[in-house]
């Protein structure tokens, strides 16, 4: 026999359920609990950069929309830092850059504001375009998905983004890619994820 | 200072897969192409930091935290404690858990719940912590009722805590649920045999604690979670540039 190598296992995970809001989204479930609810504003008031929505549809393996979804999102600041000890550089006051989102019940449509974030760079000295991380969790989801939401105005950075380029079949790229609207003078990004089918978003194992 | 690096790697045959067929809502809602295989950059290895100052010292209290002054919920008494430790054994301090849970009549306060048994009026059924500096957390509640849910006709959930669990990067970020020794439902779940591993199966049963049961008034049971682990960098592989 070798000698035993002591590391632990993760702790294995399951679904989120229908009644994920209970513990996330208190208030979305009906009633009202703590001081304050987490993640509901990712930027804060005094962060750098151009302000954005991004909203979109989570839509199963029969063009469905879900209805019982959480999202949560992770994201660099305009300057591409992250408020996070490990990476170098400040972020403006009040800036967590973590927000976490539901779905309407009625439409499965989600919504957040927050600010365009800057190139990140990347491993190895490349640079990565813009992009939002996001994890996805639901009833029937067993471990939360992971994907990014890149912008479709940053041809040239996404283009030569080292994540984007993993994905062999350039048909499947554009499901990273959130599409520009601009609405009443209010920048509006769509990013529509589709969990099976034709479209099918690509997910991450990161 | 010796940063630390890359994640381990998680062991997706260790974890649930997306796909299963006796679990009924996954199937229409499990990817199909594989997933594309990231080597971490600085967009997995951060993560959301939380603080003492995001929640009240009353949020791990379910038996307080929503009842009138002077009342209480119904159900046995129960505190649920343990530590978030990762792979390599090491605690982790200052990181969110929040749980979620029905009451001991097995409902939820929530407006899509229509299950029969009664809303707790003491009871709301939520509550969250950070760990402290040995990434120790525990929260003071009721154990939670069986409920029935349509996937077969006859579908019943042992009775479980939903805990989701931050860590320090968005790579750790998990979501899962406790169950409690001895709850004959528990083998017959088709949720909880998602998780292929019977030994996997078991991280999620909490033992009775008893020897931190609290005499004449509550019982313990103990769930440790563990998170991701990473490598030191001891190996050079250029995370990162210059
Ligand atoms: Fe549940």
């Amino acid at each position: 026999m070798p000698q035993e190598l002591n590391y632990l296992k993760e702790t294995p995970s399951q679904t989120a359920g229908p009644y994920v809001h209970i513990g996330l989204a208190p208030g979305a479930a009906g009633f009202d609990i703590y001081k304050s609810e987490l993640g509901w504003d990712i930027a804060g008031p005094n962060a750098r950069g151009e302000r954005i929505r991004i909203e979109g549809v989570v839509i199963d393996g029969t063009g469905s929309p879900v209805k019982d979804v959480l999202i949560e999102a992770w994201q660099a600041n305009a300057d591409g830092i992250y408020a996070h000890p490990e990476h170098p550089g400040e972020v403006e006051d009040g800036f967590r850059g973590w927000g976490r989102v539901i779905t309407d019940f009625e439409t499965g449509e989600w919504g957040f504001d927050t600010v365009k974030p800057g190139p990140v760079a990347g491993r190895s000295g490349t640079k990565m375009a813009p992009h939002i991380n996001l994890w996805i969790v639901a009833r029937g989801i067993n471990i939360g998905l992971n994907t990014r939401l890149y912008f479709n105005d940053e041809v040239e950075a996404n283009a030569a983004d080292p994540v984007i380029n993993l994905v062999e079949w350039e048909k499947r790229r554009k499901t990273l890619i959130a599409q520009r609207i601009d609405r009443d003078g209010q920048t509006v990004y769509r990013f529509d994820v589709c969990l099976q089918g034709e479209n099918e978003t690509v997910f991450f194992d990161i | 200072m010796v940063k630390p690096g890359e994640f381990y790697q998680r062991d997706r045959e260790w974890q649930p897969p997306a796909y299963v067929q006796h679990y009924k809502t996954s199937v229409a809602r499990s990817p199909k192409q594989a997933l594309i295989s990231l080597q971490n950059s600085m967009s997995e290895i951060t993560g959301p930091v939380f603080g003492h100052d995001d929640v009240d010292p009353i949020d791990n209290d379910l038996l307080s935290n929503y009842a009138k002054p002077d009342e209480s919920p119904i159900g046995e008494r129960i505190v649920l404690h343990g530590r978030v430790l990762d792979e390599n054994g090491r605690p982790l301090p200052n990181t969110l858990v929040e749980m979620w849970q029905a009451n001991a009549g097995g409902r939820y306060r929530h407006k899509k719940d229509t299950y029969l048994a009664p809303i707790d009026p003491n009871f709301g059924g939520c509550g969250r912590t950070i760990t402290d500096e040995n990434g120790y957390y525990y929260f003071r509640t009721v154990k939670p009722g069986a409920y029935p849910w349509r996937n077969w006709v006859n579908n019943w959930r042992p009775a479980h805590i939903h805990m989701s669990i931050f860590g320090t990067a968005f790579a750790q970020r998990l979501i899962t649920q406790c169950y409690f020794e001895g709850d004959p439902l528990i083998h017959q779940c088709p949720i909880v045999k998602t998780i292929p591993d019977p030994d996997a199966i078991e991280r999620l049963i909490a033992p009775l604690d008893l020897n931190a049961t609290i005499p004449l008034d509550t019982i313990v049971y103990k769930f440790d979670i563990v998170l991701r682990g990473r490598r030191s960098t001891l190996f050079e592989n250029r995370l990162e540039g210059n």
